[in-house]
């Protein structure tokens, strides 16, 4: 369960801080280049923040007391291979989200 | 028509398919949301003023996790720092448009209007300045009010899903679905790569810290090796 306070707090300054950071060059900035070092790097950002974000919770769910359950880690995987292969989220989610599906109801 | 009408709807057009993306996409925050303990206008309110999926699916998860205000703050908004580069890219574009509508139209930068619009502009670089916009605008028309509409649906149907259902994969499937077709030149797998290795040695942090040190290390990682080939292809 999340916290109310905490939400309360965190939702009104993402939203501030992820507009600042659409308007930034857009609306203040203007024409001015970012350093190529800087532009390199957040280049890499979604794909260094997001992996990172799950792999714990996919090696040792919460769901199964922390131990890695082969239903999820199954699921992650084809998450993964089909993402990969087709190059589409959706298509990325249904193939994970059957597999666990699947796994889940083999394993009863 | 005129030019400005034909822009808008080309800018529709184009985004088209983003609908059928977005749909379960929102309606899977809904869900997850609602499951977290947020009600139907916590949810909505989230949607409406972050308007930033995967930022929100991070704060949602760090948040049940105990993570520290701070903390939550940081890696949501590092999530969306990618903006910075569509801000960058679409202002020569742009930069000539009131101020009013630029104001609007950084709210509503997302990774569909962006990558419809550059590569519009990229084509018909002497559009007028408002057809540009109009075509942005055109372009947010298949993804924004279904993104709302779909939220509220996941968070209306929220409550309705038993736990048997293992909903709280939802969210690492849904990242690793986005991750994936990033996947596409040998930087993004190191950085991925680095990403998944350092938040495992770093999971015995206290909460959330493992993933932003995680992040440091693989963005680092990334540019250093995209460095590398540049200076390989200049060189070689």
């Amino acid at each position: 369960m999340v916290d109310k306070g905490q939400l309360w707090t965190v939702m009104p300054l993402l939203a501030v801080g992820t507009y600042l950071i659409r308007f930034s060059f857009l609306g203040m900035l203007g024409n001015r280049p970012l350093p190529a070092w800087l532009t390199r790097a957040l280049r890499y950002t979604a794909v260094a923040v997001l992996p990172g974000l799950v792999a714990p919770g996919v090696l040792w769910p919460a769901a199964t007391g922390g131990h890695p359950d082969p239903a999820r880690l199954a699921a992650a995987g084809m998450t993964l291979l089909v993402g990969v292969i087709t190059r589409s989220v959706l298509g990325a989610i249904l193939g994970g989200a059957v597999t666990l599906y699947a796994c889940l109801a083999l394993m009863g | 028509m005129t030019e400005t009408s034909a822009a808008f709807w080309r800018g529709a057009r184009h985004s088209l398919p983003f609908t059928i993306v977005v749909i379960p996409f929102a309606m899977l925050f809904g869900v997850v949301a609602t499951e977290a303990g947020l009600n139907v206008l916590e949810t909505m309110m989230f949607s409406v003023t972050v308007f930033a999926g995967a930022s929100q699916f991070a704060a949602l998860q760090l948040m049940q996790d105990n993570a520290p205000t701070l903390i939550v703050l940081a890696t949501a908004l590092a999530v969306n720092l990618r903006m910075v580069m569509y801000s960058v890219a679409l202002a020569p574009h742009l930069g000539r448009a009131p101020l009013g509508w630029r104001a609007l139209m950084a709210y509503f930068l997302v990774d569909q209007s962006f990558a419809v619009s550059s590569i519009e502009y990229e084509r018909n670089p002497d559009l007028p300045i408002m057809a540009k916009v109009a075509f942005f605008f055109g372009a947010l028309l298949p993804v924004a009010p279904v993104w709302y509409v779909a939220s509220l649906g996941g968070a209306l149907a929220g409550r309705a899903i038993p736990p048997e259902y293992a909903l709280d994969f939802a969210l690492p499937i849904t990242f690793l679905a986005m991750v994936a077709p990033l996947l596409r030149s040998l930087p993004h797998i190191l950085a991925a790569g680095v990403s998944i290795l350092m938040s495992l040695l770093l999971a015995g942090l206290p909460w959330g810290t493992g993933v932003l040190g995680a992040a440091a290390c693989a963005m680092a990682a990334g540019a250093v090796l995209d460095w590398r080939l540049e200076q390989g292809r200049h060189h070689g």
